[in-house]
């Protein structure tokens, strides 16, 4: 056990922190910008909410997915309780 | 066939849509199943169908928030969520996901993110398929030693148990998991929790790849209990991920969106199969699918060093990790309508024995 547990915590570090080591090299930071001359309409708008705020798209992200998740997730419990099964107990376990 | 794809707003490439609907779907039943966000085999799918590396990590844990959420809802019916064992592990695994998330960007512009990306991925689907596997065997071992001396084996039993070695670390402050039945110190699930964070920010998975084999090896969850709260843990890391991705600019939430349509139907799927499934069944399916995962990552690796076979080993990869998610979605499905069938069944039956008495 000590052996093995040597070995996992060595491979673990080694993992973590070889990247790290390249941290050492200086890299440009790359900026992209979205191309909104094709888009219209719901697209554009949410391209152009990229292109001028990363903090509200990161906002309006994490509000809709959660959002969105919730609702689709509800409307797939609805079908699948017409499904006749007990959706609140479960036997087995491990074996 | 231009209906059939549809331009990414941010990442400005065109992506075949049905595509997106049947990965969702797909990977929805397994992430139920299994107990993560499948972003392991999301991540290098995607990327497949045309997102540069970054935009496919990003992407992907963000479909993963709003997917796990729903298997989560579902779980939490079965008993499956122990709460106060994913809170505790919810910070360390935020912090971990920042330092993970941040070696992402640094390797992003330097350059090499797909090949640090793919080879971690190699190395950990290794570990973990080895885990899983060395399990099984010792558990049967264990079974065949106790049916030879005339015993039946704890239904509870399981093969390897570093979680006992670990549960002998006594610092305080010590606490009690009580759905999970668990008492360990509350170190123990904050440093898991923090590694398991590192890796799933740098690999760009919500954790439930490493976090479902950690509840079980080192915290020591029952296989279900694991499923069910990893899931929860993969739901709050993968709501952060979006964030932080979505803040670095590398998400499309178009298309996490249309995968999050076929991933509602599958993550339900997938979270009621864990009823008609026993927990070492989980684990020997959840070993297989990380072996397949990881051999299509080889293949990735080989074609990206050996340019002149790249047309041969690139399509294969796909097909690999495509027929990886359609078998594995398919077992699970079959358990789904056979349990299902099997349960309607006894309910009728019961029903006609209580109207005859």
């Amino acid at each position: 056990m000590p052996k093995l547990s040597n070995k996992l915590f060595g491979l673990l570090a080694l993992l973590l922190f070889f990247p790290v080591q390249l941290l050492a090299e200086e890299g440009e930071h790359i900026v992209l910008v979205a191309d909104t001359r094709n888009l219209h309409g719901l697209e554009a708008w949410w391209a152009n909410l990229y292109n001028e705020s990363h903090l509200a798209f990161a906002l309006a992200t994490v509000v809709i997915i959660p959002s969105c998740g919730a609702v689709l997730g509800l409307l797939a419990d609805w079908g699948m309780s017409h499904l006749g099964i007990d959706l609140k107990k479960r036997a087995l376990s491990e074996h | 066939m231009d209906w059939l794809h549809i331009l990414m707003p941010v990442a400005g490439v065109p992506i075949f849509w049905p595509g997106l609907v049947v990965l969702g779907f797909g990977v929805g039943i397994i992430g139920g199943f299994f107990g993560m966000g499948g972003a392991w085999m999301v991540t290098p799918a995607l990327n497949i169908l045309g997102f540069p590396m970054a935009f496919a990590i990003g992407t992907d844990v963000t479909h993963m928030a709003g997917k796990s959420l729903i298997s989560t809802m579902r779980h939490a019916k079965f008993g499956n969520v122990d709460y106060r064992l994913g809170f505790i592990m919810m910070f360390g695994t935020i912090a971990g996901f920042e330092v993970g998330a941040q070696m992402i960007m640094w390797l992003e512009r330097l350059g090499t993110i797909n090949l640090y990306v793919r080879w971690t991925y190699v190395i950990l689907l290794a570990l973990i398929a080895w885990t899983v596997f060395a399990d099984v065997t010792k558990r049967k071992r264990k079974e065949r030693e106790a049916l030879a001396s005339g015993k039946k084996l704890d239904a509870l039993a399981t093969g390897l148990e570093w979680h006992k070695t670990l549960h002998k670390i006594k610092i305080p402050p010590m606490v009690t998991f009580k759905t999970a039945g668990v008492r360990c110190s509350a170190w123990l699930p904050i440093t898991v929790a923090f590694c398991v964070g590192c890796m799933a920010g740098f690999l760009g998975i919500g954790g439930g790849l490493i976090c479902m084999p950690a509840l079980i090896y080192l915290i020591g969850c029952p296989t279900h209990i694991a499923v069910g709260t990893d899931l929860f843990n993969v739901a709050i890391s993968g709501l952060y991920g979006a964030a932080t991705y979505s803040y670095k600019g590398r998400t499309e939430l178009v298309a996490a969106l249309i995968m999050l349509a076929g991933a509602a139907v599958g993550a339900q799927i997938g979270t009621v199969a864990t009823k008609y499934v026993k927990g070492y069944g989980i684990r020997i399916f959840f070993g297989v699918a990380v072996i397949g995962c990881g051999i299509s990552i080889i293949l990735k690796l080989i074609s990206a060093a050996y340019i002149n076979i790249k047309p041969v080993t690139d399509p294969f990869a796909t097909v690999l990790i495509l027929s990886v998610v359609s078998a594995m979605s398919l077992y699970i499905l079959i358990a789904f309508v056979r349990g299902v069938r099997t349960e309607r069944a006894q309910v009728r039956s019961q029903k006609v024995q209580a109207s005859h008495a």
